[in-house]
């Protein structure tokens, strides 16, 4: 592991690019397909969705989960685990936001606060089930976070049943005590978009997370459990612990994402509110590189995307984004690993030692 | 019950069986080889869109059913593309795939069939004529259709495959020690990616069954099915006849809580029963279900 190439920042961000380049040629194909102009589709997409106070609100909006979920993500990954539970935890923390924010009594200093947290908590402890299981049993987590969101979108449908307002989908309105801003407040210029300040929580979220990974022994040792478990173990890391850590740690984040639907959008839960943003969390964290500013990026790319995708339907399909948005994901991974294969070719062939602690077994 | 209640009960289990069993089989072959397949989703959805394309512009069933065989493998084609030769992370291709198909296919819903939501209504296969069988209730039509006694037959094949025929023997060798087969001389790509391709075919032929049986194609359609034969592979060991057979417990408890609905028990749970009893699998309450020890792991001769 230690050998592994860790090329410089542009080189680093060539690959992302490339994957992002090369899914926008392929949806030009598809958009010339369907007997339109690539370049006006793209340019209009542009042009509504970063060119207008507006669009760029609705953009910032779209982001919002994103954001949230691609640090989720990011950070699972960084202790070497995958987390393809956010969405589920971000249903959740919704979930519990919701609640709070419709049924505690509280003044307003205080429940804000107390929403935020519910949110956290209920993304920690659903995400810390995977951890327990991986820890304790050995039980992978990838088949566990999608089914823990299965199971989550199960309990939600039982007891959100009883819940839900007459005829609809949504639960009791959150008290205004508990709403979060909206960023126009600040920025007039974002006149009506649903971004709200949530987007701040987030990009804070991101500072944070970017002091402890690279700052502190704790982002120390998760970083190290993640590229090498062996070295990790070695050094006194207890593994099972800092796996749990790293699930709960990033469950909260997943479901502190759900906040910006429910107290800062509609202002209630609401069935399937997440729409596949956790999921995409993935894909943030992918293009991201799993680094904080990174995932900020590239949440801000995705974001434009799905906002992008509205505004083109008249002329395509707005299916054309979620056809880049995979594409992206296969070519970036893609990519990914032809460079690495590539920068291992160039260096030259280590001599033949013994085999590496740790990897022994591998 | 009645035997008439417990008849229909069974043919209901069957029916929601069939596509489970289909892609949990093929799911066993791909990873037995070591490549997860966790596409399915996309996989059946592109073929279940490539079956209404067949039978509504080459107005054949069984020319839609190829169609839809031959989508399923290119899909996983493309799986085996990005994981097998170019090595990447087999788990985010999976993930891709099916966010793919979930767009792609609504975007050509959209552009050929002016529909977001379904396709117009298209000819399924035809019903196989079967004698007195036939008139059994619930159980008889539903063992005419093509599908089921292919299905029937299919599981069994798969197992047999894997675990009776050299080319079973080489396919799992390489998905545990993949190095070892390539000392053999055995093409470690190779096989993997026909493990790949056998798993598109089988949940291609899951897709056609969707379509044909609802003689359209619907957006989103699968609505979680690879997940659950994913889930069934796991507790059946990446065994082809376990995973039918767990495919056949979590059938059933679909079709109990589709009998249960409105009486008043929480269906909502046994929704959420097979994600539960395969977590339990995993975590080695059942049973204790081990993957092959080289899945999820790119194989590269290089020995990096």
């Amino acid at each position: 592991m230690s050998e592994r190439p860790r090329p410089r920042l542009p080189l680093q961000a060539l690959a992302p690019v490339a994957a992002v380049v090369l899914a926008l040629l392929a949806g030009a194909v598809l958009i010339a397909a369907v007997g339109q102009s690539p370049l006006e589709v793209y340019g209009l997409l542009v042009q509504q969705a970063l060119g207008t106070g507006y669009g760029l609100g609705q953009t910032l909006f779209k982001c919002t989960p994103l954001l949230f979920a691609g640090l989720s993500v990011a950070l699972a990954f960084r202790a070497g685990l995958f987390n393809v539970g956010a969405e589920g935890q971000m249903y959740l923390g919704g979930f519990a936001a919701g609640m709070v924010g419709a049924y505690v009594p509280l003044p307003a200093p205080l429940l804000l606060p107390l929403a935020l947290l519910a949110a956290a908590l209920a993304g920690a402890l659903w995400a810390a089930i995977a951890g327990v299981l991986k820890a304790r049993f050995g039980a992978h987590e990838v088949i566990n976070t999608i089914m823990l969101n299965f199971i989550a979108f199960a309990l939600v449908a039982w007891w959100g049943h009883a819940l839900f307002m007459p005829a609809t989908v949504r639960t009791r309105g959150v008290a205004e005590a508990a709403w979060i801003a909206r960023l126009d407040v600040l920025l007039p210029w974002l006149r009506g978009s649903p971004a709200s300040f949530s987007l701040v929580l987030g990009l804070v979220l991101a500072v944070v997370l970017g002091v402890f990974l690279f700052r502190t022994r704790a982002g120390y040792e998760l970083r190290v459990l993640g590229l090498n478990p062996g070295a990790a173990e070695y050094a006194g890391v207890r593994i099972g612990r800092a796996q749990v850590f790293a699930f709960a740690l990033a469950g909260a984040l997943a479901g502190l994402g759900g906040t910006s639907f429910v107290l800062g959008y509609k202002h209630w839960f609401e069935q399937d509110f997440t729409a596949g943003a956790g999921f995409m969390g993935i894909a943030v964290a992918l293009i991201g590189r799993n680094h904080p500013l990174g995932v900020c990026l590239s949440a801000l790319f995705f974001g434009a995307l799905a906002y992008g995708g509205l505004v083109v339907n008249q002329r395509v399909p707005a299916d054309l984004v979620n056809v880049l948005r995979a594409l992206v994901i296969l070519f970036a991974i893609s990519a990914y690993a032809l460079f690495e294969r590539a920068a291992r070719r160039a260096r030259p062939k280590p001599e033949p030692a013994s085999p590496q602690p740790g990897e022994a077994s591998a | 019950m009645s035997a008439l209640a417990v008849l229909l009960f069974a043919a209901a289990t069957l029916r929601i069986t069939v596509p489970y069993a289909l892609a949990a089989a093929g799911a066993s072959l791909g990873e037995r080889g070591g490549v997860v397949c966790l596409g399915l989703e996309g996989i059946m959805l592109h073929s279940a869109l490539a079956y209404v394309l067949g039978a509504w512009y080459l107005h054949d069933p069984w020319l839609a059913l190829l169609c839809a065989v031959l989508a399923g493998m290119a899909t996983a084609g493309l799986h085996a593309l990005v994981t097998v030769a170019f090595r990447a992370d087999q788990i985010t291709s999976g993930i891709g795939i099916n966010l793919l198909a979930a767009g792609l296919t609504r975007f050509v819903l959209v552009t050929v069939f002016h529909s977001s939501s379904n396709s117009p209504r298209v000819p399924g296969l035809p019903e196989l004529p079967l004698g007195p069988l036939s008139n059994l209730p619930g159980l008889g039509p539903l063992l005419g259709t093509p599908l089921v006694p292919l299905t029937i037959a299919l599981v069994p094949a798969a197992a047999w495959l894997v675990f009776r025929t050299p080319f079973g023997l080489r396919l799992r060798a390489t998905g545990e020690l993949p190095a070892a087969s390539a000392a053999l001389g055995l093409s470690v790509s190779g096989l993997r990616t026909s493990g790949v391709l056998l798993c598109g075919a089988f949940a291609g032929i899951a897709g056609a069954w969707l379509a044909s049986e609802q003689h359209c194609f619907t957006d989103g359609m699968t609505g979680g099915r690879g997940y659950i034969a994913i889930a069934a592979m796991i507790v059946g060991k990446w065994h082809p006849a376990g995973a039918a057979a767990a495919c056949l417990l979590f059938g059933a408890t679909e079709a109990a809580q589709i009998a249960l609905q409105g009486s008043g028990f929480p269906s909502a749970l046994l929704q959420a029963l097979p994600y539960a009893v395969t977590m339990l699998a995993l975590a080695g309450f059942i049973g204790r279900a081990t993957p092959p020890r080289a899945l999820g792991t790119p194989y590269d001769p290089e020995g990096a």
